[in-house]
């Protein structure tokens, strides 16, 4: 009588083993049949209307292999990475030093295409200077941009953003700021601009995936920025280039000098990275934000593939294998989706970067 | 072989015993799997919590930048959007109890009572998008506007109507616990004996004096209870309370601004949380929330308590 309950703790445990062996490792299953290879990956919400495009893509190109993607954040891609239950992670920021020393093996950063933040609002009472013409996208500088963040500038009349602004007629509204309240690369990138173009930025609200804005509202990702931009006359808030082009959103364009202004385009995405290209390090991890450049968008970044410097034979093959498809056709298809390509320049470094992937 | 709850005989027949094992074991089972996770959760949050001190609690800065965090802000935004719709939610589900019970007839009592309880079905994401694209631009332009006129004189009632803030957080969850106090109620006013409300009329009480002196009166350690339950529905909420509290820590009079529950800290910043002391730091939010949860259940298991040994 003593032993039942123990016998049925064995059962139950005996049980709980089959089920985790019903969804053991892809290897497995994959040795059973000819089943395609599965590979498996995740992190970065930022690409993750490319990366999925890109898969279902794949699969008609080399149908023995199925690439497996969960969005679920550059930091939760990371871990995952790290902790080997994923075949290669995805960020928007690279890893830092300390991460990769975490790493049990060499780590490359494969970036893969370029995104980029743009700024949105909703001034339902906008006009134009000019009696009866459309009213143009608002222009904004970086410092502005910033200001405007810190609620030094608070009215959509303000003279600072009317001098920007001689052809619109801006309305007397209090400005709403909306900004990301969860952890996120495009937080990241926007911040990071932020920080090299004012220096009062960079000392009270620093910069990284989730700071503390001093006022404003908060919508958890590029959906919740979007309807509370939506909702709310008056507001402006930063989302990724490709949400704000598939939503059919008012965008502002950045001042990068006195008489430029540069709207948020694939070909001005990509000359962010061009104008980089030579300085560029080894292993790709850089910020682009800010360039030189002043026809090039200020606020782009690139985002990245991680994976380990050497793999399994067949996995790692046929991640090289994708990697080669996805700096020449898939480039084309990121353009179509709002991300930018890279410079061709780059492609050929990435490529002989994946290729240095040690096979065993 | 024996237990303070049930006495196995002599002549056991071996079913009876593996049942009663069976059982046993499950019930044991959910409690172990409740310290487990309360072990987990305080190891994981052991960093954070070794690293501020007590001060975490009583600290209102959040800011992973400087890698300074406190719970402060996240406690507040708990305590006050729950206390609206508490607030809120009570008298409303009291009424439709005391209707649907007392007064309604069965043709609409039950019809009634079904849609009542259909509002729990609602998954809390779409109440969160109702929230965002209905409820607070109603509260921006119908609400707000009006009581920052009327009662602007109040600290609760000041600065510029936004919709989202405390105050449609409150009002959200207002409405995600009326079913569960409405029909909790339902059920205790249904176990109050008929012959003590046919006493009370045939003393000359009116329907309205019968209803407060039989029904309510006698239910009162109930609805304590009905209300517990959706205080903890209300304390934990994620996911509609993300999408309208406007989503920024701070520690504010004003209803209108936007703040930060605990567990909507969670639902925002968990994901990509990098360093190994901003995730434990949100750990031990998650670890003060079973806290907090659990010292207002107890208080209310102890209220009861007393009023029951009272009566």
């Amino acid at each position: 009588m003593r032993t039942l309950p123990s016998a049925i703790l064995v059962a139950i445990f005996a049980f709980s083993q089959l089920a985790c062996l019903g969804q053991g490792p892809s290897d497995v299953a994959h040795a059973r049949s000819s089943r395609p290879l599965l590979i498996n990956g995740a992190g970065a919400s930022f690409p993750f209307p490319l990366y999925s495009k890109w898969f279902s893509e794949y699969r008609q190109v080399d149908p023995s292999v199925r690439i497996n993607y969960q969005s679920i954040g550059s930091g939760g891609g990371i871990r995952q990475f790290l902790a080997g239950t994923t075949d290669f992670g995805a960020t928007d920021a690279p890893m830092t030093d300390e991460e990769m020393q975490q790493a049990s093996g060499s780590v490359l950063h494969v970036p893969t295409a370029l995104g980029a933040v743009v700024l949105t609002y909703n001034l339902p009472d906008l006009a134009a200077a000019e009696e009866g013409a459309e009213p143009g996208a608002l222009r904004l500088t970086g410092p502005l941009i910033a200001q405007i963040f810190m609620g030094e500038v608070q009215s959509w009349n303000d003279s600072r953003l009317a001098e920007l602004n001689p052809h619109l007629r801006l309305p007397d509204r209090p400005i709403i700021t909306v900004h990301r309240s969860d952890g996120s690369g495009t937080t990241a990138v926007f911040t990071d601009y932020l920080a090299q173009v004012s220096s009062e930025w960079r000392e009270r609200v620093g910069f990284g995936k989730a700071v503390r804005f001093p006022r404003g509202l908060g919508g958890k990702g590029n959906e919740g920025v979007t309807g509370l931009v939506r909702q709310s006359p008056g507001s402006i808030g930063y989302v990724e280039f490709n949400y704000a082009l598939m939503n059919r959103m008012a965008v502002a364009g950045v001042m990068t000098n006195e008489d430029t202004t540069v709207h948020p385009s694939v070909e001005s995405i990509t000359r962010a990275a061009d104008s980089f290209v030579s300085q560029i390090p080894a292993d790709f991890r850089m910020s682009i934000v800010n360039p030189r450049d002043p026809e090039a968008y200020p606020i782009a970044a690139f985002t990245y593939f991680i994976l380990n410097g050497s793999m399994e034979q067949e996995k790692g093959s046929k991640l090289m294998a994708f990697v080669d498809w996805a700096m020449g056709p898939g480039q084309e298809s990121a353009s179509q989706l709002g991300y930018a390509p890279l410079p061709p320049t780059l492609v050929e470094r990435v490529l002989s970067s994946a290729r240095s992937i040690e096979l065993l | 072989m024996s237990s303070s709850s049930y006495e196995l005989g002599r002549d056991v027949r071996p079913s009876d015993l593996t049942f009663y094992y069976l059982l046993k074991g499950l019930a044991w089972g959910l409690v172990l799997l409740l310290l487990a996770m309360v072990g987990v959760i305080f190891a994981l949050s052991w960093e954070a919590l070794s690293h501020f001190g007590p001060g975490f609690f009583f600290d209102p800065s959040w800011d992973s930048w400087r890698e300074q965090f406190g719970a402060l802000t996240f406690i507040y935004g708990t305590l006050v959007t729950s206390l609206i719709a508490l607030i809120l939610a009570v008298p409303v589900s009291l009424a439709v109890a005391l209707f649907l019970n007392e007064l309604a007839p069965s043709w609409l009592a039950r019809p009634l009572g079904f849609f009542v309880e259909m509002l729990a079905a609602i998954p809390s994401i779409v109440y969160g998008l109702w929230g965002l694209f209905v409820l607070a631009p109603f509260l921006r332009d119908h609400v707000q506007p009006p009581l920052g006129q009327y009662l602007g004189f109040l600290p609760l009632f000041q600065g510029p109507p936004m919709g989202v803030g405390m105050l449609a957080a409150g009002v959200i969850l207002a409405i995600m616990i009326i079913p569960t106090i409405a029909s909790i109620s339902r059920e205790v006013f249904r176990s109050v004996p008929a012959t003590l409300r046919e006493a009370a009329l045939g003393l000359g009480a009116t329907r309205w004096e019968m209803l407060r002196l039989a029904v309510l009166k006698a239910s009162v350690s109930g609805i304590v209870g009905a209300v517990v339950l959706g205080l903890g529905r209300a304390l934990g909420e994620t996911m509609a309370v993300t999408m309208v509290i406007g989503n920024r820590p701070q520690i504010d009079w004003s209803l209108f601004e936007s703040g930060q529950t605990m567990a909507s800290i969670l639902a925002n910043q968990y994901a990509e949380a990098d360093s190994s002391l901003h995730l434990s730091a949100l750990t031990a939010v998650g670890f003060t929330l079973f806290v907090v949860s659990l010292a207002i259940n107890s208080l209310a298991r102890w209220i009861i308590w007393r009023m029951q040994r009272v009566n």
